[in-house]
């Protein structure tokens, strides 16, 4: 077809949002010669109705027995079915864990090699990612001939309907084989009983590797108190042991949007920072005054959380008397 | 059982990183390095594994002569033997470039488990694992914080996103990409530091591996990310910016 092809992912029976926002980007890649949205499972007749009317050139339903639960391999020889037959000239998927899990190797079916997780589409077309844990960004270019493979990050591109008819869905039968696939899926399961729901809270107080050592997090803890917020995470310190994972805020915690978001020691790696850039106020307070958390923060103190964090409990305790 | 861990060094987490001056990579001459961590975890697995069910757990990596100081610090904590694929041009390498270096190292061991961390803290490009898996043509799994090891392969629990996980059940041998935190990360000992100076590294090039290294993705040029907030910088003492934060977060924020 010589397009851009965009792979709509399955959450809970919708498509999911991050979705969407990978349709966004392949708009952008695809503006003369339309985009084709791609559904995928084994019952793709819902997902198709919602594509349909979103300003898709044409919605193809990847349907297969084999196709749910989702494995890598099923989803790797399905797509890579549909992309011989279509011969894009962009591939574009949401960067979520699943398609990390998959979308490697399907590229690597064409020789081709996933550019994972795209936050901004320039003139070239040029590929921004970031490095270094978000410090600094990359531009990236394709430079092989064949179909060229993009992830998109979450929050990075704004999601919004496009206005083109409604084609009716194409079916794309993958020929599969239960041989093929050789892992088995359980069903997914959360690991113990929810004490907290950081996505209700209205204030979060949210700590970092800056912390150094459990033994200092009643100080932060005190502060949330102060501040009246629950206390969140990053990754390192759950993995830590130092707070439990329902605490954890980031992809692969917790995505939160409270009114006021405080990241203390925090230094913002991109898998925190799309758990909580959407909050309406970011206060950030990291002694490292080049920390990326500055990048999405409204406010900022660059000092030692050790010093800073109890001026603040005892600023706001005063205001409080 | 039979595990190869691929392992990869990074700079260190708090290391003042700068761009070089031609604008493509890092200043790489003032750095220290350490071992990626989510690599460090693969590790950590591997040798549990080992401890449990016997075998053996060499380590892979690829890079510069530097990388044979992190070569030694896997083999500190007790892995029994490294391979270091010898290469200084590794960061223009694409991700296919690297796995097709790690791929060709590793073929010839056949390993019924081949370990990786989840993602690099450098370029984060987090597919090296998966595409190792399939030049090997072995089924894989990512995101993996634990593994049993059962009758007729392994068990393991698989993170999903918003705080779900599941089990997969994998044939061996079989490739699994590491998540952090899953286990308790080992320190090597005195012991284990004066061992592994006895222990084997081999010591192969990239042109010995035959690898193909023209890249389909290149990455041109890096720069610091533009700010797309304007945040307001408190300063003072301590007790001057918190205060200042408090007089902002109510009068001007009002979300206090």
């Amino acid at each position: 077809m010589s397009g851009v092809l965009v792979i709509l992912e399955d959450r809970g029976g919708r498509i999911s949002r991050l979705s969407w926002e990978a349709a966004a980007a392949a708009r952008i890649l695809g503006a003369q010669r339309g985009v084709t949205a791609a559904v995928v499972g084994a019952q793709t007749e819902a997902l198709a109705a919602e594509a349909c009317g979103q300003g898709f050139a044409r919605v193809v339903r990847v349907e297969h027995a084999l196709l749910a639960p989702y494995t890598a391999d099923g989803f790797a020889l399905a797509l890579e079915q549909l992309i011989r037959a279509e011969s894009p000239d962009y591939v574009v998927f949401p960067h979520s864990y699943q398609v990390r899990d998959y979308a490697p190797a399907l590229a690597c079916r064409f020789g081709q090699v996933l550019i994972s997780d795209v936050v901004a589409i320039g003139e070239g077309p040029v590929f921004t990612r970031q490095l270094m844990q978000g410090r600094f960004n990359a531009s990236y270019r394709h430079t092989a001939s064949g179909p060229c493979f993009v992830s998109v990050q979450a929050g990075a591109f704004r999601a919004e309907p496009a206005d083109l008819p409604a084609a009716a869905p194409e079916s794309f039968a993958p020929a599969l084989d239960a041989a093929q696939i050789r892992t088995r899926p359980g069903e997914p399961f959360r690991s113990s009983a929810q004490t907290v729901d950081l996505a209700a809270a209205q204030r979060i107080v949210s700590i970092g590797r800056g912390i150094r050592e459990a033994a200092n997090i009643p100080l932060v803890e005190e502060l949330a108190r102060a501040l009246d917020a629950e206390l969140a995470a990053s990754r390192p310190i759950c993995d830590s042991g130092w707070l439990p994972i329902e605490r954890q805020v980031g992809s692969s915690g917790h995505t939160v949007s409270p009114r006021l978001y405080v990241a203390v020691g925090i230094s913002g790696a991109i898998q925190h920072l799309v758990g909580m850039k959407g909050s309406q106020c970011i206060v950030a307070i990291n002694k490292d005054p080049d920390a990326p958390i500055f990048e999405v923060a409204d406010y900022g103190i660059a000092g030692d959380l050790f010093e800073v964090v109890p001026a603040l409990i005892a600023a706001v305790k005063a205001g409080k008397a | 059982m039979k595990i190869i861990v691929a392992i990869k060094q990074v700079p260190e987490r708090d290391a003042p990183v700068r761009i070089d001056p031609a604008g493509t990579w890092i200043e790489e001459s003032s750095l220290q390095f350490a071992l990626n961590e989510s690599d460090a975890y693969a590790l950590e697995e591997a040798l549990q594994l080992k401890e449990k069910h016997g075998g053996e757990v060499a380590v892979v990596s690829a890079g510069p002569e530097r990388v044979g100081s992190t070569i030694r610090e896997a083999l500190a904590k007790g892995a029994d033997r490294a391979v270091h694929i010898l290469c200084d041009d590794l960061h223009s390498r694409d991700a296919l470039g690297v796995a097709r270096l790690l791929a060709a190292a590793i073929k010839p061991e056949q390993p019924d488990l081949v370990l990786s961390g989840l993602q690099s803290e450098d370029l984060g490009l987090g597919q090296t694992g998966v595409i190792v898996a399939e030049l090997l043509g072995l089924p894989h799994a990512t995101l993996i914080l634990n593994v049993e090891k059962t009758e007729t392969g392994v068990k393991v629990k698989r993170e999903l996103e918003e705080g779900w996980f599941q089990s997969v059940e994998l044939p061996l041998p079989a490739a699994l990409s590491i998540q952090s935190g899953g286990n308790k990360l080992r320190y090597a000992t005195l012991m284990g530091i004066k061992r592994a100076k006895t222990k084997e590294v081999r010591i192969l090039t990239a042109a010995e591996l035959g690898a193909d290294s023209a890249p389909v993705v290149r990455m041109e040029r890096i720069a610091l990310p533009t700010k797309q907030k304007s945040t307001q910088m408190l300063d003072g003492s301590p007790k001057e910016a918190a205060a200042a934060l408090l007089e902002k977060l109510k009068f001007e924020a009002r979300v206090l």
